[in-house]
C-alpha cells in the first residue's frame, strides 16, 4: 500500500459539509492505518463486519482486521492491554469502565454506536405454557402482559415453595441484564429476591434452555430466534417492547489512542458511517446476512440471519410469527450517535441495581464514556442533532419505555427514585452459577 | 497471611494443558491447587475453597460468568482484582497474549503471586507451542505426501524418472513463486480431473 496514494484518495472523499475532517496525517508521522479490532459473533457486530468486508474501510485508507472473540471480559482487557485497538462492545461497557467497576477496569471511550435492536426476552416453551394457564395473556403479543403473567407464576411457585427461576443474561454491565431487569420489575418482579440471575455465554443459551438449567433469558440476536426455532423457547419480549431507541453495541477504544489517532479515528467513523448506512438499505441485507452466516463471524443458518435482521421473528414452536418494524436500525434516526443521555440512562440503572452509588462525580464520569464531539469532528456538525441529549426521553409515542416512565437525563435521583423496584439500600444478591 | 500457603484454583477445559499447570505449580512447592475442567458449579467451589489467586484459561467462553460472580462477589465484601500490579503492563501483555488470565485476591502481596502468573504464562506458551510442534510436524508429513504422489503421477503419465519428476515439480513451484507443495497439489487435483 502506497501511503501517498491512500491520502489522495481521502483528500479526494467528499465527507460532509461545512466541517472538514483534520488533515491526513503528515509523511513523518503517519496515524496507524491498520486496525485491530476485537468482536464477538454477533448480528450487532454487521457495521464493523460490512466495513472491513465491502470496501468501506478501505476507501478511507485502513486495514480493518477482526478478531473473533469469546468474552466480553476478553474484549475488554484485549483492548486494555492493547492487542486490540477498537473493539466491538455492550453500551454499559464504557460507562463501566470510566465508572471503575468490573474486575479489570481501565479507561474506555466510544465515538460511535453501531445501532440499535435485537434483543429479545426468551423464556422456556414449559414456562409459557404456566404464563398461559393464568388466563390473562389474551393471545395478544403485549411484552407487559407477559411479565405480568410471569410475576402471577412466580407468585404461585412461592407460596408452593418452589426453587425461584434461573434466568440468564450475558455480562453484569449489559444492556441485557438492564433490559431484562427493566421488564421483570415492570411485571411487579424483584429481580435480586424473587429469580436468580445468572450469566450464560448467548452461544449456550438453547442448550442451557433444553437442560432445564436456565428458565430464560435476554441475549441479542440471532439466539432468542435460534431458541424459539429450536422448539424450545418462547420470546417475550424485544428490545422494541421495552425502549426502542435504547443503545445496544458501540465501538470502544482507549482514550490515549484516539487522542494519538486522531485523523485515524476520524476516517474509521466515517468508514463505519458508509457501512451503517449501507447496511440500513433493504437491498443489501441479503448479501450482509449471506457474509454475516460465515464461519468467521456468527456462524449460524443465512436463513435465521436473514429473519432475524428483517425483524420476522417466529416467536413459538408453533410457528407464529411477528414482525417488528425496525428491529435493526443501523443507522437511520441518528442510530450511530453516541448520545451522552443514553450513557446517563445507563448509568441510572447502575445505580438502580446497586451496582454503583450516586454522586455527581459517577454521573460526570458516565457522561465522559460517550463522545458524540468526536462522532462531529468527522462527519459534521450536522451529523448529529444539536438538540439530542437535552430533553427527555421517552415522552414520545414512538419512544415509549414499557412502564410508562419518562426519563430526564438533568433528574436522574428523581428518575431512580420513581421506581417501585429497585435496590434500596442493599447490594445485589448472590447470583448462583447453577 | 505472609506464610500461608495460598490456595490455587486453575480452570482450564484443556486437561492436558491443566495438568501441566498444575504440575508446574507443585514443583514450585504449592501444595494447595485444585484443578477444574468445567465452570459448571464455580461459584460454590469459590464459596468453599476460596482461592486466593485463580487461573482461567481467556479462551474460555464462561469468564463473562465469571466476572458477574466477582462483581457481586465484591459487594459481599470479598475483593477480588484481575491482575497483580496493573503497572506491570508488560507481564500482563504477556499473559494476555499467553492466554492466560488470572483473578488474585486484592492485597496479596505481589512478589508472592508473580511467579505463579509467569509460571502460567509460560507453561501456557510451552503448550501452544507443543501444539504449533505437532501441527508443523503433521503438515510437513501431508506434504511430503502430496509431493510423492504427484512425483508418481508424472512419472506415469509423462515417463519421466522419479529424480526428473522431482526437478519438473521444483522447477515450476520456482518459476510460478509457489511452494512446491502446492503445485504438487495442483498435480494432484488436475489428475483427479483428467482420469477417471
Amino acid at each position: 500500500m502506497n501511503a501517498l496514494t491512500d491520502i489522495e484518495k481521502f483528500k479526494g472523499e467528499k465527507l460532509s459539509p461545512g466541517d472538514a475532517l483534520p488533515a491526513p496525517a503528515s509523511i513523518g508521522h503517519p496515524g496507524s492505518r491498520t486496525i485491530r479490532a476485537g468482536f464477538i459473533p454477533l448480528v450487532d457486530a454487521a457495521v464493523l463486519i460490512a466495513s472491513a468486508e465491502f470496501g468501506f474501510a478501505e476507501r478511507e485508507g485502513i486495514t480493518l482486521e477482526l478478531v473473533k472473540d469469546v468474552s466480553w471480559a476478553n474484549v475488554r482487557d484485549r483492548l486494555a492491554f492493547r492487542q486490540f485497538d477498537i473493539a466491538h462492545m455492550l453500551s454499559p461497557m464504557p460507562v463501566a469502565a470510566m465508572l471503575g467497576l468490573g474486575s479489570n477496569p481501565s479507561p474506555v471511550i466510544t465515538p460511535f454506536s453501531l445501532g440499535r435492536g435485537g434483543n429479545a426476552i426468551t423464556l422456556s416453551t414449559r414456562l409459557y405454557r404456566r404464563m398461559q394457564d393464568e388466563g390473562t395473556l389474551g393471545g395478544r403479543e403485549d411484552a407487559l402482559a407477559n411479565a405480568t403473567a410471569l410475576a402471577a407464576v412466580i407468585r404461585k411457585a412461592q407460596a408452593a415453595g418452589e426453587p425461584p427461576l434461573t434466568l440468564g443474561v450475558t455480562y453484569p454491565f449489559s444492556s441485557h441484564n438492564y433490559e431484562f431487569r427493566y421488564w421483570l420489575a415492570a411485571g411487579g418482579i424483584d429481580p435480586d429476591r424473587d429469580v436468580k440471575l445468572m450469566v450464560v455465554p448467548p452461544p449456550m443459551t438453547s442448550d442451557a434452555l433444553a437442560a432445564g438449567a436456565i428458565d430464560g433469558f435476554c441475549v441479542g440476536a440471532p439466539w432468542n430466534m435460534v431458541a424459539s426455532e429450536l422448539g424450545v423457547g418462547r420470546i417475550v419480549a424485544t428490545k422494541q417492547d421495552i425502549w426502542p431507541s435504547a443503545p445496544e453495541k458501540v465501538v470502544g477504544m482507549r482514550p490515549e489512542w484516539a487522542e494519538t489517532h486522531p485523523e485515524t479515528v476520524s476516517r474509521l467513523i466515517v468508514a463505519l458511517d458508509r457501512a451503517a448506512r449501507w447496511a440500513d438499505a433493504p437491498e443489501n441485507r441479503d448479501i450482509l446476512a449471506d457474509v454475516l452466516a460465515d464461519e468467521r463471524y456468527v456462524a449460524a443458518p443465512a436463513d435465521i440471519i436473514r429473519r432475524v435482521l428483517a425483524g420476522e421473528f417466529t416467536i413459538d414452536p408453533e410457528g407464529n410469527r411477528r414482525v417488528i418494524d425496525d428491529y435493526f436500525v443501523f443507522h437511520s434516526g441518528f442510530a450511530n450517535v453516541p448520545r451522552p443521555s443514553q450513557a446517563l440512562w445507563t448509568y441510572s440503572q447502575m445505580v438502580r441495581w446497586g451496582q454503583a452509588p450516586f454522586s455527581d462525580e459517577r454521573l460526570a464520569a458516565s457522561v465522559s464514556a460517550y463522545r458524540p464531539d468526536l462522532y462531529r469532528r468527522a462527519l459534521g456538525a450536522d451529523a448529529a442533532p444539536a438538540d439530542a441529549d437535552t430533553g427527555p426521553r421517552g415522552a414520545t409515542p414512538d419512544d415509549r419505555f414499557l412502564d410508562g416512565h419518562v426519563f430526564d437525563p438533568g433528574r436522574m435521583e428523581d428518575y431512580i427514585e420513581s421506581f417501585a423496584i429497585r435496590a434500596t439500600g442493599r447490594s445485589q444478591l448472590p447470583i448462583e452459577d447453577g | 497471611m505472609t506464610h500461608r500457603d495460598l490456595t490455587i484454583l486453575v480452570i482450564d477445559e484443556n486437561a492436558i494443558r491443566a495438568s501441566i499447570i498444575e504440575e508446574g505449580l507443585r514443583e514450585a512447592g504449592h501444595r494447595k491447587v485444585t484443578v477444574i475442567h468445567e465452570v459448571h458449579g464455580v461459584a460454590r467451589i469459590v464459596e468453599t475453597l476460596r482461592p486466593d489467586v485463580i487461573v482461567i484459561d481467556i479462551e474460555n467462553p464462561n469468564r463473562d460468568m465469571m466476572e458477574h460472580l466477582f462483581q457481586l462477589t465484591r459487594t459481599v465484601g470479598r475483593p477480588i482484582a484481575m491482575f497483580v500490579d496493573r503497572s506491570d503492563t508488560a507481564s500482563i501483555e504477556a499473559a494476555v497474549e499467553a492466554g492466560v488470565s488470572a483473578y488474585v485476591v486484592d492485597g496479596l502481596k505481589k512478589e508472592r503471586v508473580k511467579p505463579i502468573l509467569d509460571m502460567a504464562v509460560s507453561r501456557f506458551n510451552a503448550f501452544s507451542r507443543l501444539q504449533r510442534e505437532l501441527a508443523d510436524a503433521k503438515s510437513a508429513l501431508e506434504e511430503r505426501k502430496l509431493v510423492e504422489r504427484a512425483k508418481g503421477i508424472l512419472m506415469k503419465m509423462r515417463g519421466l524418472s522419479e529424480e526428473e519428476a522431482f526437478t519438473l515439480l521444483r522447477q515450476t513451484a520456482m518459476n510460478e513463486k509457489k511452494k512446491i507443495s502446492e503445485i504438487a497439489q495442483s498435480v494432484v487435483t488436475a489428475a483427479g480431473l483428467l482420469i477417471r
